[in-house]
């Protein structure tokens, strides 16, 4: 088993000393083939409900979390038809034969009990093949309403312990909901989990909203709206959706807002007699200071994770290029020079990676690169995708994709960063401009 | 800093100006589009709807360009002199860009625009007071195929004639 999750580890593509040996040498390979990796197959048998009240949580709390795992494309459900044993009791030893006549590796188990409207669910995670636990067994509480969060954070803990690096799924995106034709599309703010579920309107579709962003803590979102007639940049607290205006010069544009690190810093661009430079803005004095100075376009700019930096774009050069400045602004060093046109730039949270918005010949493309320009990758191409947002542990990007014509919408899409299990998000209706969250508290 | 104000669900509840113009497009309602109706009778050369039908209200430009052709710079020419003949009205000018791009360029873009009509008409003795502008990037096109036919309608800055003199 342990040569087995090193595998993955690899496949991952983190750098660890010594794996190839160890790779060759497992009884089962997970085969890295064109890129393609041999999922690692794991049993996720219904948790074990403690009361009768627990019993339907039980259920769909295993099934979150499955999905979470199988979602990642490095983890294969096996089918709970193939199980020989039942786990009908959460401290009954495991056994092991059982799980590995159905080769399966990784053996998620768990307990869930129900007290008035708490939640208490426990779970363990087995390595099969080494008949040991991987871990200590761990408990989480919360509001039953809560309870997909609790799933998550599970499969959050296994994802951790099998891979090494954190998890995503107890995380939540804010993006564009959609409606209606092209030429009279209606956009509401919208906020739900990861995975889609709990979705809820955050402003009416009386004004068009664009591109929102999370702060760092995830409680406020900043984003663009026409709500005076004029593009403005706005604050929302998600918890009460109330809101106010940043930005309220008459005769000019706000918009491209973005939260430094620190999430008391805005970076946004403003439009002033058609010209459009980027500006910072102190949330506590309202102290208003500009970073760029020239007769191009420059917005779209994003923080590095430890806020010295600001990557953004400009056509200085003649067309859409990426370029990275110093978070005070002055000299910017141009870091896109590949063939076509760049833009939405978007650091990674880990701050080794930029993701962006390619476009070359007539298709868009998302793409990374290193911060120096250097290994640029393009992940996906189509008609027209744009606008990539970085999951929290920086190895998956959810993006928009618009479909051609006059009947094209628009939807959510999220690709890993080797560029495999490109997956469409399940949101009802029309979708755009996501933003991810930071896993959650 | 003001506090966070509640969330207006009332569409109209910040005044009467956010309401009407440009709140065609930034109410994002059915009717939003170029083809919404200007005032009065296009018969009427003192009207809105002349302007818009005779006078021509809109200009349009190459991709990812914010220079006037010599065709735009006829239209705005008319458009200037219409709007010395008539003090009354002021404008809001409308840039757009096509669906090709990425949505906070194209706003960028369609500000270009905007400020390309906006110096023009100033230029030619419009006042500054009575003409602001605003982009819609690639928020709002009117024609809605995939192909350049279309894009070619959508990358245009349209003069928007509303009742009052200006600031």
């Amino acid at each position: 088993m342990i040569a087995r999750l090193m595998t993955l580890l690899l496949a991952l593509g983190l750098a660890l000393p010594a794996l190839p040996a160890l790779a060759q040498t497992g009884p089962l390979r997970i085969v890295i083939d064109e890129g393609v990796i041999e999922p690692l197959p794991f049993a996720a048998p219904d948790f074990v409900a403690e009361s009768a009240e627990a019993q339907q949580y039980a259920r769909e709390i295993s099934r979150v979390i499955a999905a979470d795992l199988a979602g990642t494309g490095l983890f294969r459900e096996i089918s709970r038809d193939a199980f020989i044993s039942q786990i009908t009791s959460f401290d009954s030893p495991v056994q092991y034969a059982d799980w590995k006549a159905i080769n399966a590796q990784a053996l998620v188990t768990g307990a869930v009990s129900v007290s008035g409207d708490r939640l208490v669910v426990k779970f363990r995670l087995f390595d099969v093949f080494s008949e040991a636990p991987l871990g200590d067994g761990l408990q989480f509480g919360g509001t039953t309403g809560a309870w997909r969060r609790v799933a998550h954070k599970v499969a959050d803990q296994v994802y951790r312990r099998i891979t090494g690096e954190g998890g995503y799924f107890d995380s939540r995106v804010v993006f564009v909901a959609e409606t209606g034709p092209k030429d009279a599309r209606q956009k509401r703010l919208a906020i739900m989990d990861y995975d889609g579920a709990n979705m809820q309107y955050l402003t009416d579709a009386a004004s068009i909203v664009l591109a929102p962003r999370f702060s760092p803590t995830g409680d406020r979102v900043l984003y663009t709206s026409y709500e005076t007639g004029f593009p403005r940049i706005y604050l929302l607290d998600v918890a009460s959706a109330g809101r106010r205006a940043l930005e309220d010069q008459p005769g000019t544009m706000s918009f491209a807002p973005r939260f430094a690190p620190d999430g008391r810093t805005v970076v946004f661009s403003l439009t002033q007699g058609g010209n459009t430079d980027l500006f910072s803005l102190d949330l506590g004095s309202g102290a208003r200071q500009r970073l760029t100075s020239s007769p191009s376009i420059e917005t779209a700019p994003s923080f590095s994770p430890d806020g010295s930096q600001i990557v953004f774009e400009s056509d200085r050069s003649g067309t859409q290029q990426l370029y990275i400045m110093p978070v005070g602004g002055g000299e910017a060093r141009r870091i896109s020079f590949g063939q076509g046109r760049y833009g939405t730039p978007v650091w990674s949270p880990r701050g080794d990676l930029i993701a962006f918005t390619k476009q070359h010949q007539g298709r868009f493309h998302i793409g990374v690169m290193r911060t120096d320009g250097s290994e640029e990758r393009l992940l996906t191409a189509s008609f027209l995708d744009e606008g990539p947002t970085w999951s929290p542990n920086g190895r998956v990007i959810m993006f928009s994709r618009e479909t051609p014509g006059a009947a094209g919408s628009s939807a959510l899409y999220s690709v890993d960063i080797t560029g495999r299990n490109l997956r469409r998000v399940a949101v009802q209706g029309g979708a755009s401009d996501p933003a991810w969250s930071p896993l959650l508290p | 800093m003001t506090p966070f104000t509640k969330f207006l669900l009332v569409a109209c509840a910040l005044g009467v100006t956010a309401c009407t113009d440009p709140g065609q497009y930034g109410r994002g309602g059915p009717a939003a589009g170029a083809d919404s109706f200007a005032a009065g009778s296009p018969e009427d050369p003192r009207s809105a709807a002349y302007f818009q039908q005779t006078i021509g209200d809109r200009v349009l430009f190459a991709v990812d360009e914010s220079t006037l052709s010599d065709e735009a710079r006829g239209t705005l020419l008319a458009q200037a002199n219409w709007l010395m003949d008539n003090p009354e009205y002021s404008a809001i000018i409308e840039g757009h860009a096509d669906e090709q791009g990425t949505r906070e360029y194209n706003l960028a873009l369609g500000a270009r625009r905007a400020a390309s009509v906006q110096e023009f008409l100033v230029s030619r003795g419009v006042s500054p007071a009575r003409l602001r502008t605003v982009s819609y990037g690639k928020e709002r096109p009117i024609e809605i195929c995939s192909a350049e036919a279309c894009y070619a309608k959508n990358r245009r800055a349209v003069t928007v004639i509303t009742a009052g003199a200006g600031a």
